[in-house]
């Protein structure tokens, strides 16, 4: 079985650590071999939160510099941060909506233009899907189910050999109800978004 | 039903490292779990909280490592299987009782999980605990994924039980905080109550015992190594003749590393799962049988060496090497592409590393440090303290979260080496130096080793602020209970020990209770205290926020907001503050109101009172 190896990144708070622990669970009822890894600690403090899923055939639970085959990033200037998990033949999905770091709220650094930002990250890798993650959770009706948009669109690149229907179905056993609808809206306005 | 607690044998799971040890003691029947919490191994005794809240199994969030360590000794000599968990630095407080603990044995299968943590992700050092088994004689086994760290816990109980000792089970961060696929087994019923039979002359170690106690230690120890030679956890793969020694994580990079160089006919793997003691045996055997050897080990040459003795004992002469090829180090934990480049160069296999993309051309970004939450009662406490110390007096500091007040603008961490030293290097800080010193220590912290500082410090007539930031939680790690919390808010039932009883009863003549978020009041006890000739102590208590909104327990309160026409742009607030609720339009201060609780703080310090409520 061909091996892939997935990079999250992101802020505290936005999920990504519940997006790869969903994955992994759906590759794992699909029979791909599975390791999810994630760094817990600092998370809940604003800081960087990083996680990997590595499917097929592959036993180490994290991914070397330059070794990404896919980088999922939550905030364009920690998937820019993050660009050295990758090479000229890895796929970037990035959500465009900036979270400026505190230090630069408070005047001691600035944020680079998005524009520059995402040309950056375009010109060193194969390809980069560049989408408003944040635009299309409000518009699935919950500005939290981001990390539901940036799911549809890893599964919607046809990156990884996980399913559509076998992410969905762990989505509607893990999540409550009142969010089931638009949670599932949100991650197929990311997959449509990224085909 | 937790989900650790299904009766499902067979059935495939996607869990934590840290909940598969928890489901591997709950199929070896474990009856009694104790721990002090500590990143990386802070989500197993959550699982056996949760699980004692629907079963009889006992646990409890123990004072400190060293206490749950006894407390685990006391339930395991009884009879009881018995597990108990720490991060590495944890060792180091149960090191007293875990060294002669070694000597009495224990009756029911005890398991030590100790939790290291290379490259540091959140801990004061990577201290390489393997060498604890060596100091102690116990046995270690060391698991390399989600599987094995639930069938090697289990085993770690029989081997207990067997050996009459207490086993370590060692893990690193990395495979602490993995997910994988884990198939369950059946359940073993507990057994919760035994009978203690007395006998003196192995559980009370005065001199006399202990003599014969250390001889039956060694014969244990012979006892323990014919059980390494033959462990299914130690296991020799391959037959070529480039041989590779690994052990963890590390094998899971091994194991890619091979299959990535296309060198499977060309290796023999010798992984060590049953670790200490070193199976000398196997060892030999294999070291026989191939040309040159590689140790891929994290942290310290132990293995590396411990073959190197075995190798000039039996007049074995063949190359043995781990660290220095290429990027093997000390420092740190390993990773797949370097373990991959490590085992190409030294077998001289040609390969070529994936590239990464180039960043040189990319402009700086912005850090993004870790911050104190908006609203949290530290970043007050700090601003009241700073303001009636000012900035040349000294800060030891303790573990937790109010560590980030290292930072600026804040930057009020002076000295900090373990859980505890605020309190007794303020001790040596005073008489050394005529700066004033104001220590800060966490609530849990207090509990866990401030308690004695604190007596020291009155006995000794040393002179100087302790502040105990008492947010009603052991925030850092995850909101774990400790003896100073409001248990039944928890839906606990641990009684509730006060910190200021606690205080007056160390002899603390000059004790100041403050609300931090009432800045004036705070600022004037903080001057009382650092004009009191003597030992004073603040208690600033205030829930975390976040805490407190977990339990309900979060007053309603309007956020804030900047009032243009009256703000002359000061930025007292954002300067000497700095709440990620603050942000700055252009050259404008402005609340961010999905962020602020209203604590109130920068609304009190504004120079104009230009921050008010936000109007409904």
């Amino acid at each position: 079985m061909e091996t892939k190896r997935i990079v999250f990144v992101g802020v505290g708070g936005q999920g990504n650590l519940l997006t790869s622990r969903l994955l992994g669970e759906a590759a794992l009822s699909a029979g791909i071999p599975t390791v999810v890894s994630e760094i817990h600690g600092m998370a809940q403090r604003g800081g960087i939160v990083e996680s990997a899923v590595l499917l097929g055939d592959v036993t180490s639970p994290i991914v070397s510099n330059g070794e990404a085959d896919v980088l999922v990033g939550f905030e364009p200037v920690e998937t820019l941060r993050a660009l050295m998990r990758c090479n000229g033949n890895s796929v970037v999905i990035a959500n465009t909506r900036p979270l400026p770091p505190f230090t630069v709220s408070i005047g001691q650094g600035k944020y680079p233009p998005i524009d520059e930002t995402l040309n950056m990250i375009r010109k060193r890798v194969k390809r980069l899907i560049a989408i408003d993650g944040n635009g299309l959770a409000e518009e699935a009706g919950n500005p939290l189910s981001l990390n539901m948009v940036m799911l549809g669109a890893l599964i919607g690149s046809g990156t990884i050999p996980v399913m559509a229907e076998q992410m969905k179905a762990v989505i509607s056993s893990s999540t409550k109800k009142a969010f089931l609808d638009s949670n599932l809206k949100a991650f197929d306005l990311g997959m449509e978004k990224a085909r | 039903m937790h989900k650790l607690l299904k009766d499902a044998p067979g059935s495939h799971f996607l869990l934590l490292g840290n909940e598969a040890i928890a489901r591997g003691a709950l199929e070896a029947g474990v009856a009694f779990a104790t721990c002090y919490p500590g990143t990386p191994s802070s989500e197993i005794p959550e699982q056996f909280l949760n699980i004692s809240r629907e079963t009889d199994l006992y646990f409890e969030y123990s004072v400190n490592e060293k206490v749950a360590m006894e407390v685990a000794a006391g339930a395991a000599t009884a009879g009881l299987r018995t597990i108990v968990t720490m991060k590495h630095v944890g060792l180091n407080v149960a090191a007293d009782p875990l060294m002669t603990l070694a000597y009495v044995g224990v009756k029911g299968g005890m398991v030590i999980v100790n939790a290291d943590d290379p490259s540091l992700f959140s801990s004061q050092n990577e201290q390489d605990n393997r060498y604890y088994a060596r100091l102690s004689g116990l046995p270690m086994l060391e698991p390399t994924n989600t599987q094995e760290m639930k069938d090697f816990t289990i085993a770690a109980f029989d081997l207990s039980e067997k050996l009459e000792l207490p086993v370590i089970l060692r893990t690193t961060t990395r495979i602490n905080h993995i997910r994988g696929d884990v198939a369950f087994g059946a359940l073993k019923p507990r057994k919760t109550k035994d009978v203690f039979k007395k006998n003196p002359f192995r559980f009370v170690t005065v001199p006399a015992v202990s003599r014969n106690l250390h001889k039956m230690l060694l014969e244990k120890f012979d006892k323990a190594l014919a059980i390494a030679n033959d462990s299914p956890f130690n296991s020799v793969t391959g037959t070529g003749p480039w041989g590779i020694v690994t052990s963890g994580v590390s094998y899971d990079y091994v194991l890619d590393a091979v299959k990535d160089l296309h060198i499977e006919d060309k290796v023999s793997i010798l992984r060590l799962g049953f670790s200490w003691p070193m199976p000398k045996a196997l060892c030999k055997g294999f070291m026989k049988k191939v040309d040159k050897v590689l140790v891929v080990e994290e942290l310290e040459p132990i293995v590396e060496n411990d073959l190197r003795a075995i190798a000039q004992e039996e007049g074995i002469s063949i190359k043995i090497k781990g660290k220095g090829v290429a990027g093997l180090s000390r420092l740190f934990e390993y990773d797949p592409g370097m373990v991959r480049q490590a085992v190409a160069t030294y077998f001289s296999k040609e390969y070529k590393a994936p590239v990464p993309v180039d960043l040189s051309a990319v402009p700086p970004l912005p850090g993004r440090p870790p911050n104190l939450c908006a609203g949290c009662p530290h970043r007050a406490t700090y601003y009241a303290i700073k303001q009636a110390f000012g900035k040349d007096a000294i800060h030891p500091t303790d573990i937790g979260c109010y560590t980030l007040g290292l930072l600026p603008p804040i930057s009020m961490a002076d000295f900090l080496i373990c859980m505890g030293s605020s309190v007794s290097s303020a001790c040596g800080f005073s008489r050394a130096t005529d700066q004033k010193v104001a220590a800060f220590i966490g609530d849990s912290t207090f509990f866990h080793s401030g308690i004695t500082g604190l007596i020291n410090a009155v006995h000794n007539n040393h002179k100087f602020t302790l502040v105990i930031l008492d947010n009603g939680t052991t925030a850092m790690t995850g909101h774990q209970p400790n003896p100073g919390v409001d248990a039944k808010a928890m839906g606990l039932d641990g009684t509730r020990v006060s910190i200021v009883e606690i205080v007056r009863a160390c002899g603390v003549k000059d004790i100041h209770v403050v609300k931090p978020f009432k800045v004036a009041k705070t600022i004037e006890a903080a001057k009382a205290a650092r004009d009191y000739d003597g030992l004073s102590v603040i208690i600033s208590e205030e829930y975390c926020p976040m805490f407190a909104k977990a339990i309900g327990e979060r007053k309603k309160s309007r956020p804030f907001q900047v009032n243009h026409g009256k703000c002359k742009n000061h930025r007292d607030c954002i300067n000497l503050i700095a709440c990620p609720a603050m942000y700055l339009d252009g050259e404008q201060v402005e609340i961010k109101k999905d962020l602020c609780i209203g604590c109130s703080v920068c609304a009190q310090i504004c120079p104009e009172n230009a921050i008010l409520p936000l109007k409904e």
